[in-house]
């Protein structure tokens, strides 16, 4: 029992890496997967620009006020507050917000997707038709992610540092003027970089497990529901992770 | 041909496939039959890789098909088509885009020869006017008739129906019974079908396997089954007949016996 608990994800882990592989050595058939890639980058990435823009606009709101609450000072300069919204939204909640929404619409849907495909037999019949269903179904998903990520991250941080400029002036803490001089002041052209290389990274994580997910899934009706779920809560708890990691091994 | 040799199948403690040995011979037209549950799904997906045997070879015009790499596997499996049970039509798609998907991957047709080809392809099925609709927007029979379509319309050599006439009209069924028959009259077309009727059995078939406890119980021609005196296999095959001579079927030969 305790060796089952030790070696099932040892076991799970080499099987993901090697659906990877498979998928990503029939990387040179793209010509059969080039339609489909353009499908799942609309899907997957325009599909979900209104959300991630709502979701990074509140962020940006939100931390405004709170750090103007925070550092209610007559000696602290209101542009501090510039200085700390820009930097937290370009390093950390434009990606993991985008990360956080994201697990639950793209990587349920592809769970969902794949997992049916699974059980409806959809995935034999691409096999019995001589396709590679690895390749076909995994790698323009995979893809969609790592290509579209970034740019639903720059939406969502651009639409949040415009929401906490927009709070900043018309709330009346600190004028546009002052928010962007404290932006310039501490800017630092990497954090912009960090911020693309962490969703380039959650991109990955998130459509990865799904598809992994969403392939395996045995059992019928209620299997799927189980893959959409563990794809869903897997991709949060390894973005975490990720997170944390990148921001050890690079910062 | 091909040649199943000695396979096992279990999953998990459920042994379904013992020491199953099975000769299917270019032209001929087998009809699987057996009890619900008793693996002759599991055996048509053995047929193309789609399952791998636990024990024992799957031999296809002489290849070893779970020893050859995955890219000759894929070659071997473009001259098979198959029909599924449950129909699996991509559920992404339009009905036309399904029948059009293998068209379009493996020919070099161009857009409006697919087109015909497809059109003609659910003429063949008694299918007109569906392209646009969705498979979930279809009927049972309908989903089956499409799938049909599909797995027909590369002209492959081998092709394997999984319960091709079940859940349609005893009118429909005929169609598809004699759609059957045309095609296994073409050249080099070997046609295997899983049947739970024995009606289909007797209208297209040039011999019978019947599988039973876990293997194949019986397997000769459709004289030899008439004439056997195996009493699991004449069970089964009065249990059908009963079916065969209830209202709105047509007579079979049994009836005269
Ligand atoms: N992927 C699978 N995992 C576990 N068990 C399976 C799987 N596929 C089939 N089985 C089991 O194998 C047995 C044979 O199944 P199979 O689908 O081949 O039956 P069948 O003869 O085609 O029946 P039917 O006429 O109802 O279609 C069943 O008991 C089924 O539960
Ligand atoms: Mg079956």
């Amino acid at each position: 029992m305790l060796e089952r608990r030790i070696l099932a994800p040892i076991e799970a882990l080499g099987q993901y890496v090697l659906l990877l592989t498979k998928a990503f050595q029939s990387l040179s058939e793209v010509r059969v997967y080039r339609k489909n890639l353009f499908k799942q980058m609309v899907a997957i990435g325009i599909e979900s620009i209104p959300i991630v823009a709502l979701a990074g606009l509140f962020s940006g709101a939100v931390l405004t006020v709170q750090t103007a609450y925070q550092l209610e000072s007559p000696f602290i300069p209101q542009s501090i507050i510039g200085s700390i919204v820009v930097p937290s939204m370009v390093l950390e909640l434009g990606a993991v917000v985008t990360g956080f929404i994201l697990a639950g619409r793209v990587g349920a849907r592809i769970a969902a997707e794949l997992g049916t495909m699974r059980v409806t037999e959809q995935i034999d019949a691409l096999e019995a038709m001589g396709l590679n269903s690895i390749g076909y179904l995994i790698v323009p998903r995979v893809l969609a992610g790592v290509f579209m990520f970034p740019v639903l991250y720059i939406t969502a941080t651009g639409v949040g540092i415009g929401g906490g400029l927009g709070v900043a002036h018309y709330g009346d803490f600190l004028s546009a003027g002052e928010f962007v001089a404290g932006a310039r002041q501490f800017f630092s052209p990497f954090d912009p970089i960090f911020g693309l290389l962490k969703a380039f990274v959650f991109g990955f994580i998130i459509t990865s497990v799904a598809c992994y997910k969403g392939y395996y899934t045995g059992g019928g009706a209620e299997g799927v529901g189980r893959s959409t779920t563990e794809a869903a809560v897997l991709s949060c708890v390894y973005i975490l992770f990720a997170n944390l990691a990148l921001a050890v091994l690079i910062l | 041909m091909i040649e199943v040799r000695n396979i096992d199948k279990s999953f998990g403690s459920l042994e379904v496939l013992k020491q199953v040995s099975l000769t299917i011979r270019d032209e001929e037209t087998l009809a699987i039959i057996g009890r619900s549950g008793s693996g002759k799904s599991v055996l048509m997906k053995h047929l193309m890789g789609l399952i791998t045997p636990d024990r024992g070879e799957v031999i296809v015009d002489g290849v070893d098909i779970n020893a050859v790499s995955y890219g000759e596997l894929r070659q071997l499996r473009r001259k098979f088509g198959m029909l599924f049970q449950g129909g699996a039509l991509f559920d992404s798609m339009s009905v036309f885009d399904n029948l059009a998907f293998p068209l379009r991957t493996f020919s070099d047709l161009a857009e409006e020869e697919i087109r015909a080809r497809v059109e003609e392809n659910l003429k063949e099925v008694q299918l007109e006017g569906v392209e646009d609709k969705n498979p979930a927007e279809l009927s049972g029979g309908m989903k089956k008739r499409v799938a049909l379509a599909r797995a027909i319309a590369l002209t492959p050599q081998y092709i394997i129906y999984d319960e091709p006439t079940s859940g349609l009209d005893p009118e429909t069924s005929n169609t598809i019974n004699d759609l059957i028959s045309s095609l296994s009259t073409r050249s080099n077309v070997t046609s295997i079908v899983v049947t739970h009727d024995m009606h289909s059995v007797l209208a297209i078939a040039d011999r019978a396997a019947f599988i039973h406890d876990c293997d194949i119980h019986w397997v000769g021609t459709i004289e030899e089954m008439h004439a056997a005196d195996d009493p699991t296999l004449n069970a089964f095959v009065r249990a059908s007949e009963y079916q065969i001579g209830a209202p709105g079927r047509t007579a079979s030969p049994y009836d005269a016996n």
